[in-house]
């Protein structure tokens, strides 16, 4: 019963599978946003201010989300996929963040350290 | 250009087995909780990586560093940054439209059997197409680092050279073996595509492979901002 429950409302996740020209828009603003950040190292004054890395990082993230949620399909898959990658993601980035926090990198950046 | 969507079951791991598959209790396929099972340990591995990266960055007494220049005390030679940012933003944009061709070959490979009626939607519906696509260009990108690498080694930074030699390799040697074993398998499905076509039924197979190549993608999307980009 439990399966049945599961497959159906997998099925109606289907439903709303992205099509072709949703691909083709993808990857037109994921080109469009890789073209902004490349941009945006070669401008003096925004690549000096302080916006510049989180910038970066935002729309590095967008991306990495647009992928994994569309090309990827986690979006309309089954949650206990999301979770499969989702923990160990959560658990690699808490890492990356806690090991460059014990380097001082982090706290420096952040002026938590003199 | 019409926007079909009729996924099959296969593909998302659900409904029956295909291939020797076996049924997990939720009724996913167990190839596919065994990816994503991968992949998330995968995004461990290279978090490490990265985080080995950062961490030494900025750390090399000598050069040549990633974005400054420096003059080697000992022999008087002016270094200039390493990193060559236009090879790599072009590879970057070559990686990003691998990842749409390996999606529209599994589009191509759900919907085999729709009917199609204009040279576009041919062109959509070919499997081989998308396949080969996504083939050339992680050669390409393949071949974008061999040129990185071969001019970095000429500019004077090996893996032994310094810290960012060391970790600089490592992190994106690493992801190049991925993609090489990307490509390979993508090579398997053509060969498959080739010798008895691959059908609906088959859409797992390829959604398996695209999930890794995608996998791939992401993990470049990270590296090529925190390594190349952020100075």
């Amino acid at each position: 019963m439990a399966d049945h429950s599961a497959a159906a409302g997998h099925a109606h996740d289907e439903a709303h599978h992205p099509t072709w020209t949703t691909y083709w828009k993808i990857a037109v603003i994921l080109t469009v946003i890789t073209a902004v950040e490349v941009s945006a190292y070669y401008i003096p004054a925004w690549e000096a201010s302080w916006v510049y890395v989180p910038s970066m990082l935002i729309m590095s993230a967008v991306k990495f989300w647009i992928v994994v949620m569309y090309y990827m399909h986690l979006k309309y898959d089954h949650k206990l996929f999301r979770s499969l990658f989702g923990g160990p993601l959560l658990v690699a980035g808490l890492t990356l963040v806690g090991l460059l926090f014990l380097f001082s990198k982090l706290a420096l950046r952040l002026g938590l350290l003199s | 250009m019409t926007a079909t969507t009729a996924p099959t079951t296969a593909a998302h791991g659900d409904g029956h087995a295909h291939g020797g598959g076996h049924h997990t209790s939720l009724g996913l396929d167990n190839r596919k909780v065994a990816i994503w099972t991968f992949i998330g340990s995968e995004c461990m591995l290279f978090a490490s990586l990265i985080s080995t990266y950062l961490i030494y960055k900025g750390k090399s007494p000598e050069g040549p560093f990633p974005h400054d220049v420096w003059t080697s005390p000992t022999t008087g030679e002016v270094f200039k940054p390493i990193l060559n940012i236009p090879v790599t933003s072009a590879s970057t944009f070559v990686l990003l439209m691998s990842s749409l061709a390996m999606v529209l070959a599994l589009a191509a490979v759900q919907n085999r059997d729709l009917p199609k009626h204009t040279a576009w939607e041919r062109i959509l519906g070919s499997s081989k197409i998308w396949l080969w696509a996504t083939c050339l260009l992680g050669i390409a990108f393949l071949g974008c680092q061999a040129y990185e690498f071969t001019s970095f080694v000429h500019e004077g930074l090996t893996m032994r050279t310094n810290l960012f030699g060391s970790s600089f390799f490592t992190l994106t040697g690493f992801h190049g073996a991925h993609v090489t074993a990307g490509v390979l398998w993508l090579f398997t499905l053509l060969a498959i595509d080739y010798k008895r076509g691959l059908k609906p039924s088959d859409a797992l197979l390829v959604d398996i492979c695209a999930l890794y190549w995608h996998f791939v993608d992401v993990v470049w999307i990270a590296i090529f901002t925190l390594i190349y980009l952020i100075k």
